[in-house]
């Protein structure tokens, strides 16, 4: 039986809007995937009442860590959580990254826009192991969105970054940078998490250079176990179109079968 | 040794506690989490006869201890549902209760019908008390006449007990219950969710596609319980109260309310071992008392 996971936290980065926190979980370390989730309770009261879907952000020996942004009062009270306190969490969750097959010297892109970026350390770090030559994208709206650049670097990762006001790297966007830089260095696998509309611009470039494209989406979830059918995204699959639970297709979903609302266009 | 059988004389339960339909997905969902034999028993997501595609994103929104929902029971109709998941939910030991949805009195008989022929059900939750299908939020429950009607069909074909689901959005639920009870309904159950709203104050966007959804979670407890009394106060049948339980005490507080049997909702999302943690509670509040039937504890408000 899969069970809920009381973890104590050993250890929390804060930035402006960001947070890292890390705990030990043999159970979850042992089995979680690169672009899974984690669905983490917020407060053991009635207020905020859903737990909040996390990507997992590495996994180093038993350690696992997430890093998520600030953005409503959930993410907001989570960041508020300190070192040795209790961290109830179910997972790991979901579909991950395709990773099945050789990648040994194989180039593949990683593209990572704001939070976005969580899964993608978890993901580059499991494609250094297979060998493939890995560069990675790292979008923001200022040079405060882009906490993490250090850390890929420390790993050895090669990190492109932009920012839309320019206080950083390439000015502009992630997707436009990533575009630019095609000619020099042709991936033949692209994976990326970030907003809807980077995602809908990538699904696009993908398509067009015929290239292999994996998308983390993100959904407001209820449960994370396909029981609300609160998380679901328009997809074709099989020949099928309609609303899938993202929470147990994906996240993960190649940008082929992603049916892009109006206002994503 | 605890006894927490209940018997509903049309159904027997090995415990109060039911997972509630919407929650609980088919069932199958859970099987990583908990085992479904230690339920009192568990009603399917609702059924339609056709497959539903269900209402556009975002369908949820959080409130104060509350979940907004418009899912617009999106679903695989009644004929998948007996091919693909019911022969895996059969053995099961647990009372598994079909929750049936109709866009008129005519498909809810349609789906009764083909239910009628397949084995391993214990009974039938009628749902006329969905609020997010029709955009307003219209279903028959909120009206005796309509309520009669819908239930007088289905008591007519169906070969299993009935339970009616009852809305909250009515003036008077007594009223609509007495309604359900006339047409010959063996139970009723509720609530249903709260007609609810929540708006996004920077875009002045509703936070829902479908504008409109239904409210549950611990918010609408008190509310829920207040409408569980006032009909077990009035009915001569069961009445399965439901409304916001997360714990053992909340589920104690139905039950002494006059409820039969607890139905446990948004519960399962933020837990989904929820229901065998609200069963243990129960067990160990009759050990603590020294209650030896948990049946005797209904309807004793002092």
């Amino acid at each position: 039986m899969k069970r809920t996971d009381q973890v104590i936290i050993t250890d929390r980065k804060m930035w402006k809007d960001y947070v890292l926190l890390s705990f030990k979980s043999p159970q979850i370390a042992s089995k979680a995937l690169p672009g899974q989730f984690l669905m983490i309770r917020i407060t053991p009261h009635s207020y905020p009442l859903l737990r909040r879907p996390i990507s997992i952000h590495a996994v180093e020996g038993e350690n696992i860590a997430i890093f998520f942004q600030k953005s409503g009062i959930g993410t907001n009270i989570l960041g508020l959580r300190k070192k040795k306190e209790l961290l109830d969490i179910l997972g790991p969750l979901g579909n991950g990254f395709g990773l099945k097959g050789d990648f040994s010297h194989k180039k593949t892109v990683l593209i990572g826009g704001g939070r976005g970026i969580a899964p993608l350390f978890f993901l580059a770090n499991s494609l250094a192991d297979r060998k493939a030559e890995i560069r990675t994208f790292y979008g923001g709206k200022t040079s405060h969105d882009l906490p993490l650049k250090e850390k890929f670097e420390a790993n050895g990762l090669k990190v492109f970054c932009s920012t839309e006001d320019g206080s950083f790297g390439y000015k502009g966007l992630i997707t436009d940078y990533f575009n630019s830089e095609m000619r020099q260095f042709r991936p033949e696998r692209i994976y990326a998490c970030g907003p809807d509309a980077m995602l809908k611009t990538i699904a696009d470039i993908a398509a067009k250079e015929n290239i292999p494209a994996e998308l983390s989406l993100e959904s407001i979830m209820g449960c994370g176990i396909g029981a609300c059918w609160g998380c679901v995204k328009r997809l074709k699959k099989d020949g099928v179109t309609g609303w899938f639970r993202i929470c147990q297709e994906g996240p993960v979903i190649p940008a082929d079968q992603i049916i892009w609302a109006e206002k994503d266009k | 040794m605890t006894d927490l059988s209940i018997d509903l004389g049309f159904m027997k339960l090995k415990n109060p506690v039911i997972a509630a339909s919407g929650t609980f997905g088919y069932g199958i969902e859970f099987t990583p989490f908990i085992d479904l034999n230690h339920l009192g028993g568990f009603v399917v997501k609702g059924l339609y006869y056709s497959p539903r595609e269900g209402n556009p994103p975002p369908r949820l929104v959080e409130t104060s201890s509350g979940l907004i929902n418009a899912i617009g029971l999106q679903g695989i109709g009644v004929k998948r549902f007996s091919e693909e998941i019911l022969p895996r939910l059969i053995d099961y030991n647990t009372s598994i209760i079909i929750n049936v949805c109709g866009e008129h009195e005519d498909e809810y008989a349609a789906v009764v019908d083909h239910l009628n022929h397949q084995p391993g059900i214990a009974a039938y939750e009628l749902n006329i008390s969905c609020p997010n299908v029709k955009k307003d939020g219209k279903c028959p429950a909120l009206d005796p006449k309509t309520t009669y009607s819908v239930v007088k069909l289905i008591k007519k074909s169906s070969t299993r007990p009935v339970i009616t689901k009852l809305s909250p959005n009515v003036t008077d639920i007594t009223e609509i219950a007495l309604s359900a009870q006339e047409a010959g309904t063996d139970a009723v159950s509720l609530v249903n969710t709260f007609l609810a709203l929540a708006i996004d104050p920077n875009t002045r966007k509703p936070r829902l596609a479908n504008i409109l959804g239904g409210l549950s979670g611990p918010a609408i407890k008190p509310i829920a319980l207040r409408m569980v009394y006032q009909v077990a106060c009035r009915l001569k049948i069961p009445v399965i109260g439901m409304g916001g339980i997360c714990t053992g005490g909340d589920a104690l507080e139905f039950l002494i309310a006059g409820a039969k049997a607890v139905e446990i909702g948004t519960a399962n999302f933020i837990d989904p071992e929820a229901t065998i943690k609200i069963i243990n509670e129960l067990h160990n509040f009759c050990r603590e008392r020294k209650i030896g039937k948990l049946e005797t504890i209904i309807g004793t408000m002092k």
